[in-house]
């Protein structure tokens, strides 16, 4: 099938049908979705009807805009007006948002097509959609394995070819992790890239929206559409972002690609390998490689698996039975708070409210969430000295290729150890992203993580696109 | 396992996060927290004396909306969407042992 | 009452007091929906304001702006500030965290000085935002313990509020009540919120404690529920004693927050501070600090209007009655201090204007500056005794104004000569010899008669003042 690019293309010049386009992918969702569970709900009639008004604007002689025709997969904890929102929740079961989140705005205003709602971990809380509300997600590429997540489903949507591109949110690798496990790009910008509003909070300091797209140059497009400062998210920066479609037409001739000496141990060998590659592959494209160190980047796990359920402990105090959602009925309303809460919320979404209130209460505020605060600062300080020696970061976006499901047990901390990589980059708020870089044990995808400094999205994606040339020769 | 955290603790924390959780999950949950209280504690050897909390990645200051009206939701969509409702308000159960 | 506000012993009332005001903006603090007092249940709502997923709040600026004259006019220092989230349960707390400023308050370190000059410290006023409302339906009428359900309504959720948090100055129940309202006024005058206690756009609660000086502070109560200025002095003379009652009978007064029920005027426990809620305070990661500038804060303080104690001082230093003194707190407070001033500027008499104007009009009078001024100006040049002055003011209102003087002449008021009181004097201590022995015995009471008769006999055209003090002073002749 085409990419979003050649869509749109198509689309605008009327060489190609949206409906059409909506069709072959409706086509590829009845064949596979009951088996991979990317979508908690398929929008086929919505897509039609958007499909046939971008067709009829297009004769009409309008243009739909930068994304027409372009089908697109969005994680369900994005509000869309009058379209559930679940969170894959129980406690959002059914209901609809009377208004659409900005990303969506932007998105219907460039022509793009919703096919649907996709899978994720509860609240985003997780990194294999296991625990969504309504069953997992499975990988694409081997369906005894997981897709990672919590963006599970969005990424093995466009790994599967359901949509053309995603949308999924990011906290500590939500976006990154399974763009590595389903072998799609996947990108996490700049703290206040894009806008918030709509997005259904985890962790408010951490959360960012970002693209999943089959190519680099899919990725760049749709995040130069969703991208921009936004007035009703007080986080999103004021500035003009440069053009990244453009961006990767520049190779990576002169630019700096560290090598973090003192990384975290813990990756397979076969990823580590692949990494290595994609040194060698930036080198021999031009770049030059140097050596930085982040002596805290091993301290990032503890200092998010602490702010994170933090915020998300009062984010998810919200979800009460009285306003929205789910009520399950008592004698007062401070009892109907606990037993709707107990019955509404996952195990891992009350772990993680449990492990937040606790960081945040009275006599342990200090050693706990005041310390990660402070742990917080040391990383984002050391990233920006590294970005003073390097332009870009190699790492790998995940310790491993895909793993079966029920593979980590019951322990918690297994599963969190999915994140080591990513979660420094939403700690210290700088981009980062996963792009396929050949295959590891099992012939499964690895994705190698690009890392860049705040706003340095133009060299973070022309060093993903070197990366996807190199892997396609 | 460590002391770090005992069931009375997550007891009370349960009851200030609004969770019904039976015996066996604050069991559970002790276990589990104390587990990864165990493995935090990693960041104890840092010296953090002179470091600045950052509790955000940006640093941006004075952002404001202006005082204009900007149109809101429609009550009865709300309210349809409400567990319960009752003349135009959001109905709960009697509101006791919440005074504030 | 007396100096130790009428505590038995030597019991020492210690109060501090804090004032929540709605603001009175066109919007809420951290969203587009009208900020309105009396609109049909929610109809002013939006995402932000229920607190539906997604929705993310946005720092009105003009909420800032009026947070900003309060902490001017209570002389308080503008610092860079931020915003926490205070979490906690309740059914009308749309996000269960109400966002509020904690450790970094917007308006810091100032004080409210009382009419008498006393300064009651300001610890902080800062900005927050407001709740929804419950009303409890069923069981005993309305309140909540009892009640079968809870109706919510978020219209006022989200509405911005100031809290004023007073340091624990105030030391009697009158001070109280003169702090709350003093700082009615300046509110109104700056123009920050309609300050209406009994819509609830200013809300008093009062930390209450009792000691014996030099002893250190005794334990405080909260007390809540506080809706009218009478109510104040009432809830805190109460809970003082009830604190008393307790110490004195051995017993120890518990921390706790208490509810001033109006009708059996008492104080209930409402709940205790010992299992009070762990707020979990943390900055709110969804807003960015507030650091207005040098500039902004300047150009604030400079739109500031004359505030109602320096407005009661620049009326006193212009008429010689005491800052504090019912004539200028009345008349400031009716907003007259201005016209009884152009009186003056016109040629009359301030202080005799000032005795006009707060006796003859409620709010702002309705006849010329310079009409008034003429009739002082007779006043004070004996063309005229107080009371014939009066019913020339009568007139002038009822005509608008007028010539104060063809007024008094068309009324027969004419100068009564010295002389002619005197023997108005002298014929009325004839008259009434029983009187003038009484008087003159001391019998204070026995003026009266006498004054009476002064009067009978000049046909009124004597001043009552005059003639008091020439019987008082052939009296001390012998």
């Amino acid at each position: 099938m085409p990419g979003a690019i050649q869509i749109a293309a198509g689309v605008r010049n009327g060489s190609l049908k949206a409906i059409d386009v909506v069709e072959q992918h409706l086509a590829a969702i009845r064949e596979r979705e009951p088996e991979i569970h990317a979508f908690n709900l398929v929008l086929a009639d919505e897509a039609r009807t958007s499909a046939e008004a971008i067709d009829a604007a297009v004769a009409a002689g309008d243009d739909p805009g930068p994304l027409a025709g372009v089908p697109i997969a969005l994680k369900d904890n994005m509000c869309t007006r009058g379209i559930p929102t679940t969170c894959s929740s129980r406690i959002l079961d059914g209901w609809k948002p009377p208004y659409d989140a900005t990303v969506v705005t932007k998105l219907a205003a460039a022509g793009a097509v919703v096919m649907g709602k996709t899978n994720l971990d509860e609240f985003a809380m997780g990194s294999s959609t296991e625990n969504s509300a309504f069953g997992p997600t499975r990988n694409p590429h081997d369906t005894s394995r997981v897709p990672g997540g919590s963006s599970g489903g969005s990424a093995a949507a466009v790994a599967a070819g359901f949509a053309s591109v995603g949308l999924g949110s990011d906290t500590g690798g939500s976006i990154r992790q399974p763009a590595a496990l389903c072998g799609v790009v996947g990108v996490k910008p700049t703290y206040g890239y894009v806008s918030r509003y709509g997005l259904v909070a985890f962790a408010s300091s951490l959360d960012q929206i970002g693209p999943f797209a089959n190519t680099v140059a899919d990725a760049a497009l749709l995040l130069d559409t969703i991208g921009g400062h936004d007035p009703m998210d007080s986080t999103s920066i004021p500035v003009q972002h440069p053009s990244l479609a453009e961006a990767i037409e520049q190779g990576v001739e002169g630019l700096r690609v560290g090598r973090i000496t003192d990384l975290p141990e813990g990756a397979d060998a076969d990823v580590n390998e692949r990494v290595e590659v994609a040194f060698d592959a930036l080198r021999a494209a031009g770049a030059t490689i140097v050596d930085v160190q982040v002596p805290a980047f091993t301290f990032g796990l503890t200092a998010y698996y602490l702010i994170a359920p933090a915020e998300a402990s009062s984010n998810l105090a919200r979800y009460d039975g009285v306003r929205y959602g789910m009520r399950v009925e008592a004698a007062d309303t401070n009892a109907m708070y606990g037993v709707t809460r107990a019955a509404g919320f996952g195990d891992e979404v009350k772990r993680r409210i449990m492990l937040g209130t606790y960081a945040l209460s009275a006599g342990y505020y200090d050693a706990y969430y005041g310390k990660a605060l402070k742990v917080r600062r040391l990383i984002h300080d050391e990233f920006e000295r590294a970005y003073r020696t390097a332009d870009v970061l190699l790492t790998p976006a995940s310790p491993s290729v895909a793993f079966p499901f029920g593979s980590k047990g019951d322990n918690p901390l297994a599963m969190y150890l999915c994140d080591v990589y990513t979660i420094p980059a939403n700690l210290s708020g700088h981009p980062g992203m996963s792009v396929p870089f050949g295959t590891g044990a099992h012939d499964l995808p690895v994705g190698v993580q690009v890392l860049a400094g705040t706003l340095c999205e133009p060299q973070m994606f022309r060093a993903a696109a070197a990366l996807e040339r190199a892997a396609s020769t | 396992m460590s002391e770090r955290i005992s069931a009375e603790a997550v007891t009370k924390v349960a009851r200030l996060a609004r969770l019904d959780l039976t015996a066996e999950e604050i069991e559970r949950t002790t276990s589990q927290l104390a587990g990864m209280l165990e493995h935090f504690a990693d960041i104890d050897a840092l010296d953090l004396g002179d470091v600045e909390p950052m509790a955000q990645p940006y640093p941006l200051v004075n952002v404001f909306r202006e005082d204009v009206i900007v149109p809101g939701l429609d009550r009865d969509e709300v309210l349809a969407a409400a567990p319960e409702a009752e003349h135009g308000r959001f109905r709960v159960p009697p509101i006791i042992g919440l005074d504030v | 009452m007396s100096a130790r506000d009428g505590l038995p012993g030597d019991w020492q009332l210690v109060v501090g007091l804090e004032v929540h005001v709605e603001l009175a903006t066109v919007t809420k603090l951290f969203s587009g929906s009208p900020n309105r007092f009396g609109d049909e249940p929610n109809t002013n709502i939006d995402p932000v304001t229920l607190g539906l997923p997604g929705a993310l709040p946005v720092l009105n600026r003009q909420a800032v702006e009026l947070a900003m004259r309060i902490g001017l006019a209570l002389n308080c220092s503008i610092r860079p500030c931020t915003f926490h989230r205070k979490n906690y349960f309740y059914p009308d707390m749309p996000k269960a965290y109400q966002i509020s400023q904690y450790d970094q308050p917007l308006n810091v370190d100032g004080y409210l000085a009382l009419p008498d000059g006393t300064r009651i410290g300001v610890e902080r006023a800062h900005l927050e935002e407001d709740t929804g409302k419950s009303t409890h339906f069923g069981g005993t009428g309305g309140r909540i313990h009892g009640s079968d359900y809870s109706l919510i309504d978020f219209n006022r959720a989200g509405v911005p509020l100031v809290e004023i948090v007073s340091r624990p100055d105030i030391r009697t129940a009158e001070q109280a009540r003169q702090y709350v309202t003093e700082l009615r006024a300046i509110l109104l005058a700056v123009e920050a919120s309609d300050a209406k206690m009994e819509e609830g756009s200013m809300r008093v609660d009062a930390n209450v404690s009792v000691h014996k000086p030099g002893t250190e502070l005794g334990t405080r109560c909260e007390i809540k529920n506080v809706n009218s200025v009478r109510s104040i002095g009432r809830a805190i003379e109460y809970e003082a004693r009830r604190q008393i009652d307790l110490l004195e009978g051995g017993d120890r007064v518990r921390q706790e927050t208490r509810h001033w029920d109006e009708t059996d005027g008492r104080t209930h426990t409402l709940r205790s501070k010992e299992d009070a809620d762990d707020y979990r305070y943390f900055l709110e990661p969804d807003l960015v600090p507030l650091a207005p500038s040098q500039q902004w804060i300047s150009a604030v303080r400079a739109a500031l209007p004359m505030l109602p104690g320096a407005r009661r001082a620049r009326l006193a230093q212009a008429t010689g009655v005491a800052p504090d003194s019912e004539a200028a707190m009345v008349v400031v407070d009716r907003g007259q201090d201005d016209f009884v001033l152009a009186v003056g500027t016109a040629g009359g008499d301030v202080a005799r204007a000032l005795v006009h104007v707060k006796e003859a009009w409620a709010d702002s009078p309705s006849v010329p500056a310079a009409d008034l001024a003429r009739l002082t100006t007779m006043e004070v040049s004996g063309k005229l005794t107080a009371t014939q002055a009066k019913a020339v003011v009568a007139e002038l209102i009822a005509n608008g104004g007028g010539d104060a003087a063809a007024i008094a002449e068309a009324k027969g008021f004419e100068a009564m000569a010295a002389d002619d009181l005197g023997t108005y004097v002298d014929q009325a201590i004839t008259e009434n010899a029983e009187a003038w022995a009484k008087f003159c015995a001391g019998e204070g009471k026995a003026l009266g008669a006498l004054v009476g008769a002064v009067m009978k006999l000049s046909r009124g055209k004597a001043d009552g003042k005059s003639a008091t003090a020439l019987l008082q002073a052939r009296r001390d002749e012998g």
